[in-house]
Parts: structure tokens; sequence; C-alpha cells
């Protein structure tokens, strides 16, 4: 009976290898995605074309610019007339306009003389992407007033990601991502092939035992997923510079976990559905948009409205993303999330059992 | 001319069979559009404080209460001992720790006081730099507001914003063209192709290809019901922003249907390009999906396209929804012209002449 | 000699550096039942492809209702109708549909279409049927379908790749009855088969062998050639010396 195993395994393995690109494309994203937000995507805003409106171009006029044009963050259009301010927002050719009062130095002057004055600059930002106009109002603030006396009062701390990368808490998110297309996807769309094509009743009908032919289906998919994972894990630590400080095995380990997870959420899939089209369908809707959105990875939880928050409880994804990134990026050892790794344990011996039953329910 | 109407009818009759495609193209934009806004903010709100109170002076209940007071952040815990603020950090309670020095009440006149301590939980890099931004903002506020009337003008009063566009800086304004354009993705970009692989798969595309029907009648009569299907999803699109959200595009609708319709013919021949290189449907997905994922992180759509390195860039030079995202943007929320976008629906035009003669050239009737 | 209507010499097709045909030859005539007969794996399907304008020959020359399969494929494919040995009609289209789907491709009108849709369906008995899911019919019904919508547009020569396989005696027989009817009225027919009764049927046979034909006559000229009493005990005799299979 054992050899009979392997036999399967090996005609599993067989079929995967023999599909070339889908092999390729699967072990590409992985490092197409650590690249993408390891070193071009970044949602920190860090560059805003800016047009200035003067109607007298003085000294101050002209000291507030040059200091705008040295900003690394802004890049000066030129000067502009008031009537221009519009089709200049609209047409994209600068995100925000900033219009100088004529007497923009007295009133400076008047300001430095503790005497109140009246706004000197007008600041129009194009607000219809709200990223950049938040940000480029807030700098723009600090840099037109040069508000050295504020920063020294502060002494301020950017705890485990010191130089800001956006990429840290990204790489959490894909794996998370990851595994579920490797895993779920791939082997519920494999298993419903072959009921689709009939060759499912022929294997059914060999001495194996039911649960022995998915079991076999299942660990090629295992294997592809754990070589995606040591890749990604060494691209975040030598290409991304990811610490791992609380070591790599406890990810590993973790990320054994929710691998059989995926596998068993595959399974399942194909249990409920009888065409590829639908468990394609299926993954995507039902797995990746939910993941996409309510694990954590692209956008807060705690910034969900109250409903959503509690349905992202059963995301799977959100517990492991959401440790990961503890391991990954704070240090933490998998002891301290001991609390994330029962919900997975737990999720995932229900959602096998669940089709496991499925499965046998089918047969008879 | 009548071979392709029978082939439009035999393609609509196969999606009205189709047990699940005509609900998910009726159900999947308005639950798109009527949920993702809420979900889909990457507004910074409800950053969770921790305030560690060495003064316990008038001065530091000031600051707490401008905290309590700001919209932005949450005082989650005051506690006199740091050891209990970072450890609630670590367990991700709270954001940001800030750390009142003792005595700087006493000493908040003198020149040099023992600075006000900032730690912020930088995992997610963009929510500790803007906390960090706010609690910055706030503290400064409320000192100024201690050192009496006789302080300098605040600087906020030397300079008046204007939000133009979207005044209320609403993070759903930006998202709902940025969602109509991951319909369009989704929808015309998934299904033509997995329609063409299926017709392989199941072998009835080999009784078409030994018919007289040229290959430009079939491929046009795989992508024509896309085409209605993509202007319908965008109308549903709109209609649901215009009653849920109140958002009425700014500019003109003919606009945004012409660069629609230009996006809609791009990516559906994207799609049956791929379709006539893969054998099957797996393949087709994993194809698809590789080419979708960077066109949605490359174009835009989510995340600045300006705050990329040159390289990228440049890179993002040849992706179509690049040009989309600032056309659908631009005129729903700014009311941008034609005239003014003009060389990004050029640049659709081309893609869309370039990916459907790929889709019509590389379908092979023979071996 | 205008009533020959598939002219081969010489065609050959080579994927990579298996030659799948090996420089065949023949001709079949107007009106007649060409038996295409060979073991798996012989080059029958890649042949009869090439024959419909689905793939190209590598060298040699074919032609079909007078035109050439090298360059002139979309004008064979006006005039033939084929019936591969997939099943390959569209499951979730109704028999109506799928008859005026192909009617429609073949450019019938309307009208011709309603007639000639109604006129097919009564001689198969199908009126009943009509509106039933292609997709829930019985296999032998849809090959007999198939047939009937390989024979829409009155195609001058009809190709069947292995149509009867996996049906059962009865409704072999009515198919061949088809065959028959369809041969009376002009049209040729052009059929491969693994059954060596239905080769009996037909008018003259060939026999192909490790991608060459081994054989071409009357299945009364070929028993007594290979002094066999049946089709069945020449087919054995030739095959006996093939180097490919299964």
């Amino acid at each position: 009976m054992k050899h009979n195993f392997a036999s399967f395994v090996k005609k599993e393995t067989l079929h995967i290898l023999r599909d070339k690109r889908t092999m390729l494309i699967v072990m590409l994203i992985p490092v197409v995605l650590m690249v993408l937000f390891g070193f071009a995507i970044s949602t920190e805003v860090n560059n805003v074309d800016v047009a200035v409106v003067a109607p007298n171009r003085t000294d101050g006029v002209r000291d507030a610019v040059e200091r705008l044009s040295q900003n690394g963050y802004f890049t000066f259009k030129g000067y502009i007339s008031h009537g221009e301010i519009d089709s200049y927002l609209r047409a994209g050719k600068a995100g925000a306009v900033l219009v100088f009062a004529p007497d923009y130095d007295r009133g400076v002057a008047q300001m430095d003389a503790g005497i109140p004055i009246k706004p000197l600059v007008r600041l129009v930002v194009d607000a219809s992407n709200v990223n950049t106009a938040g940000s480029a109002t807030a700098y723009l603030q600090s840099v037109l007033l040069g508000s050295a006396s504020q920063q020294s009062m502060f002494e301020t701390r950017m705890l485990f990601n010191p130089q800001m990368k956006s990429a840290y808490n990204f790489v959490p998110g894909i794996m998370g991502l990851i595994f579920i297309l490797v895993c779920a996807m791939m082997t519920s769309v494999s298993i419903v092939r072959e009921k689709e094509v009939g060759t499912m009743e022929v294997l059914l009908v060999s001495p194996v035992r039911p649960v022995k032919i998915v079991f076999a289906k299942m660990i090629p998919y295992f294997a592809i997923s754990c070589i995606v994972l040591v890749t990604i894990m060494m691209l975040a630590r030598y290409l991304l510079g990811v610490p791992m400080s609380g070591g790599m095995w406890g990810v590993f380990l973790l990320s054994l976990l929710y691998l059989l997870l995926s596998l068993s959420l595959g399974l399942l899939v194909s249990t409920i559905v009888d065409t590829q089209i639908a468990a394609l369908l299926i993954s995507a809707m039902v797995m990746m948009m939910p993941i996409l959105m309510l694990s954590g990875m692209l956008f807060p939880i705690e910034n969900l409205p109250g409903f959503f928050r509690i349905v992202s409880n059963v995301v799977p994804a959100r517990w492991y993303i959401d440790a990961v990134r503890k391991m990954m990026i704070q240090g933490v050892s998998i002891v301290a999330v001991w609390k994330n790794c029962v919900i997975l344990l737990v999720m995932t011996v229900t959602i096998l059992g669940v089709s496991l039953k499925k499965f046998n329910d089918k047969l008879e | 001319m009548r071979t392709f109407i029978v082939l439009l009818q035999k393609e609509f009759l196969q999606i009205r069979r189709n047990s699940f495609l005509p609900r998910l193209i009726i159900a999947f934009p308005v639950l798109v559009m009527l949920l993702m806004p809420l979900i889909m903010t990457m507004d910074v709100r409800n950053v969770n404080v921790a305030l560690v109170d060495l003064d316990l002076s008038v001065v530091s209940r000031r600051i707490a209460s401008h905290i309590e007071a700001s919209e932005y952040l949450d005082l989650i815990e005051t506690t006199a001992e740091y050891q209990l603020a970072i450890e609630a950090l670590e367990q991700g309670e709270v954001d940001v720790i800030v750390q009142i020095p003792d005595n700087f009440e006493r000493d908040m006149m003198l020149s040099a006081p023992e600075r006000i301590s900032i730690i912020a939980n930088a995992v997610n890099a963009t929510k500790g730099g803007i906390g960090m931004q706010y609690i910055v903002q706030t503290i400064a506020r409320a000192l100024a507001e201690l050192r009496g009337e006789n302080a300098p003008v605040g600087f906020s009063e030397l300079m008046t914003v204007e939000n133009r566009y979207n005044p209320t800086l609403d993070y759903r304004h930006y998202m709902i063209p940025a969602l109509m354009i991951i319909l369009f993705i989704l929808i015309c970009g998934f299904l033509p192709a997995l329609s063409i692989v299926g017709e392989k798969e199941s072998g009835s595309i080999e009784q078409i290809n030994v018919t007289p029907v040229s290959r430009f009648t079939f491929i046009l009569s795989k992508l024509v019901p896309y085409w209605i299907i993509g202007l319908f999803v965008l109308t549903v699109a709109i209609i649901v922003a215009r009653l849920v959200y109140g958002l009425e595009p700014a500019g003109s609708v003919w606009a945004i249907y012409l660069g629609a319709l230009l996006f809609i013919f791009t990516i559906s021949g994207f799609s049956l390009t791929v379709a006539n290189f893969s054998e099957t449907m797996q393949q087709t997905m994993f194809v698809m999906f590789f080419f979708i994922m960077i066109f949605m992180l490359m174009s835009g759509l989510l995340t600045p396209v300006d705050s990329m390195p040159e390289w990228a860039q440049r890179f993002t030079l040849i992706l179509p929804p690049r040009y989309f995202v600032e056309i659908l943007r631009s005129v729903y929320l700014k009311g941008t012209s034609i005239a003014e976008l003009w060389v990004n629906y050029v640049a659709l035009a081309l893609f869309a002449f370039v990916f459907n003669t790929l889709a019509a050239v590389t379908y092979k009737k023979q071996i | 000699m205008n009533d020959v209507v598939i002219s081969v010499r010489e065609l050959t097709k080579c994927f990579g550096d298996f030659t799948a045909v090996d420089h065949i030859s023949f001709d079949v005539h107007r009106g007649e039942i060409f038996g295409f007969l060979g073991a798996n794996g012989a080059g029958k399907t890649t042949a009869m492809r090439m024959l419909c304008g689905l793939s190209y020959p590598t060298s040699g020359t074919g032609s079909v209702v007078g035109y050439d399969v090298m360059h002139e494929g979309d004008k064979i494919k006006r005039r033939i109708g084929y019936m591969s040995q997939r099943f390959s009609l569209y499951n979730d289209l109704t028999v109506w549909e799928n008859m005026s789907l192909f009617a429609g491709i073949y450019g019938l009108t309307k009208k011709e279409t309603e007639k000639r849709a109604t006129e097919l369906l009564a001689r198969l008995n199908f009126v009943s049927e009509r509106d039933t899911l292609v997709g829930s019919l019985p296999l032998g019904w849809k090959q007999k379908l198939s047939f009937v919508i390989a024979t829409i547009h009155r195609p001058r020569v009809v190709f069947l790749d292995e149509p009867t396989g996996g049906v059962d005696p009865i409704t072999r027989r009515q198919f061949w009855e088809m065959i028959y009817e369809a041969a009376e009225e002009g049209t040729t027919i052009f059929v491969t088969t693994h059954y060596m009764d239905e080769a009996e049927y037909c008018s003259r046979v060939s026999i192909m062998v490790d991608g060459e034909v081994r054989a071409l006559d009357t299945p009364a000229r070929l028993k007594k050639q290979f002094a066999a009493d049946s089709m069945d005990e020449v087919f054995r005799i030739l095959a006996r010396g093939a180097h490919r299979g299964e």
C-alpha cells in the first residue's frame, strides 16, 4: 500500500512539472512581489510638484521658493499666474499651488514682531489624491516656517523599523497571500479538474483509499510551497534586510501550519464545486478578496468598520500575518504569539475535518 | 455579418445559461462598490496612544486632554511606568508612546527643558510616521495654548489651505475611481480568457476552427459581450457611487465612457492574447494573475506613481492601467477634459490596437 | 475527372523528427463512402486534420473539392463538414441553438436555417428534444446530432473521425443509415473507424500502418487480395507488421 501511495505522489508531481509555465509563474510571483514592494512601491508620498503664484517676487518669496526647491520632497514647477491655478491642478501639472499675498514680506516682518496678521499664504492642494494632499500640506507648512523651535522640544524614535521601510510591513502580507494562492487555489483546481475530465473516477475505483488519493495530490503542492516559503524568507532577510530577530524557525514553523490550513481550504473548495471555473472564482472571491481586504495586509484592521472587524476574525490570514509581522519585525519569539498559533491550529483542524467528511460523504 | 451575429448570440446564450456568471456580473460590482470603500482607507485614524506621565502636572494633563480631543488619536492608557507602555506597544495595543519627563512643567520656561519623548511603532511605516506627526502637532498646540495670549501667531494662521476637488479629504472619493478600474480588470480581464480556454478544454473550439469563420470574427464575437458587460458594470458603479456616496463625476460623462471603452478594449484584448498562449484554465489563471498583480500594484491604483524611484516610474509607462487611472481620477474628481488628457487617451487607444491585433494574430486556427 | 473530390499526393506531416504521416497518396470520388482505417497512432487523425485545414502539411500536396489544402483552407472549410472524435458541440446550448449556430456560421439565412433545421430534426425523430440542453443528451444522440450538424450546410464532403466510438449497436446501425442517405444525395463521406464491420459498408477502404497507406481498394477486392474472409482479417494481416501502436 505504501508503494501505491508513492506512485500517486509521483503522478501528481509529474503533472505539475509538466506544466512549466504555471510552475515558473508560481515561483516568479513571490520574487516579483518582494522586489516591487521592496524597491518600487511606496505608500508614502515623497514627491509633490508645486507651482507658485506670487504677484511680487520679493526677497521673502524667493527665499521661500528657494527653500522649497532644495527640499527633496518637492519639485518646483515654476511661477504661474492666478488664472492658471485651476488648469495646472486639473491637468495634473502640479499637485499643489502656493499663492503668496502681495505684501508677503511686510506680513512676515509684522509676524516676527508679534503683531497679529491675516494669512499671507494660501495653499491650494489637489485633494483628489487624498494621500498627497494630506502630507503635502503638513510638509509645506513646516518648510515654509522652518519651525526649528518646535522640533527641539521632542525626542522621537521609530521603533522596529527606524528607516521606515514600507516593505517590512508587506512581507508577511505577501506570504499570507501567496500560500493561499499556491496551496488552496492550485489544489482545488487540480482536484476539480480530475473530476471534470473524469479521471477521478478511475482513481477512485483503484484499491487505494480515497483519502490517500487526496493527500497524494496535496503533497507536491506542499513541497512547492515550502520552496516558495524558503525563497521568500531568504529574500526578506538578505534582499530587503528584514531583521527577523525573533528567529527564522518560529516563522518557518508557523508557516508550515498555515500551509496545512491552505491545503485544507483547497480540499474544502474542491468538495463543494464541480467545475474548474467555479473553483477558480470561489478561490478568488471567497479567499483572495478577504485576504487582500480584511487581513490587515493593505488596510489596517483597526480602520475597518465594526462589522468588518468582526468578520476579519474568521479570516485565517489575519492571524497568520499578524503573528509573522510580530516575529519578523518586532522580533518576538513564537511563544509570544501563542494565541495566533492556537487559533490557526483550531481552524486547520476544523477545516480539514469538515472537508474530509464532505469528501467521504460524496463517495457514498 | 450574419455569422458574427449568430456567434454573438451564442456567447450571450452561454453567459446566460451559466449558473454563476450573470449573478457575478450584477452582484460583484454592486457589492464591491458598496463594501470596499468602507474598507479601503489608508487614512490613518485611531492612532492608539499611551501616555507615560512622570510629571503629573497641569501641563501633562493639558496634553492628555488635547490628545483625547483629537479626532485622530485615542488615548488608551495613562501610566507612570514606561515598561507597561512598551509592553502594550509590543502587543500591538498601542501605536505611539508619549513620555513626559519629570519636572517638565517646572523646566518648560527654561531654555533647554528635558525633552518629551515620543516612540512610535513603525512596523507599519505609514502609520508610524503619520501618527508621529499628529502627536507632535497636537502637543505643540497644547503647549502653545499654555504659553498664554502673548504667544506668537500660530503657524496655521500664516497659511490657509484649500483642499480643492475634495474639500473634506474624503478617502472614499479617492478610492471609488480605483475600484471601478479594479472591477474592469477583474471582469473584462479574467472572463474572456477563461471563456476561450474553456472552449479549448471542451474541444468545441475545434468544431469552430473547421468552419469558414475567420479568426477576426470569432475573436470579435468573444470580445463584444465583455465590452458590453464592461460598460454595464461602469454604469452600475457610477450609479452606486452617486446614490450611496453622493459622488458625481465632475467632468463629462462622455470623457469617462470614452476612456473606459478604450481601457476595456485594451484589457480584454490582453486577456485573449494570454488565453491564446495557454492550454488549461489553471495556466491562464496564473498568468493573468501575475500580470494583473503588476497592473494593480504599479499603475498608481493604490500607491502614488510619483513616489516610485525613477526606473519604476519609467516602467509604468508600458502599463495600460496607469493611463486609465489618471483619466478616471482626473475626470471624476477634478473635471479634467479630454483635451487636457489627450496623451492618455492616445496611449490607451494605442494599447487597445496593439493587444487586439495581437489577440487576432496569435489565435491559431491551424497548427 | 471532374468527380474527384479529394486528391492527395505524397502528403507528409512531421512533428519534430517524428513522421506522423508519410507520403500518402489517394483519390476519393464523388458520392463515395471512403473508409480510412488504421490502428491507433497510425496517423489517420493527423491526415484528416490536414485535409480539413486544421493543420498544415510539411510536404506534398492535397486538394479537397478542388482547392489546395496548403493555401485555400478557408475555401475548403466552406464546403466541407467535420465531426471530431471528441464530442465538440456546445453542451450549454440546446439542440436547436447548436443547429442554428452552425447553420448561421456556414452562412445559411434565417429562413433557410429554420427550414433545414426543422427538416433534419424531423428526420432524426428529435422534434421533442428541440429545446433540450445538448449536455443532457445520451451519447448516441449527441453523435447523431453532431453528424446532422456537420451536414447542415449540405457540404460536398463530410469528414467523420471515429463517429461511432462508444455507441451501442442499434445507434451505430442508425448512424450508418444516415451516412448512406447522405451519400445517396451526392455527399462524399470520408470516415475513420475501428469497427471492421463498418469497414464492410464502405465503397472503398484504405488502411494506414505507421503513417503509410498500405492497402486501398473495395472491401471485396481487398479480401480477395489478402485471401481473407473478413475485413477484420485483412486488417490483422496488415497491422501485424506495425511498429507503432499504443
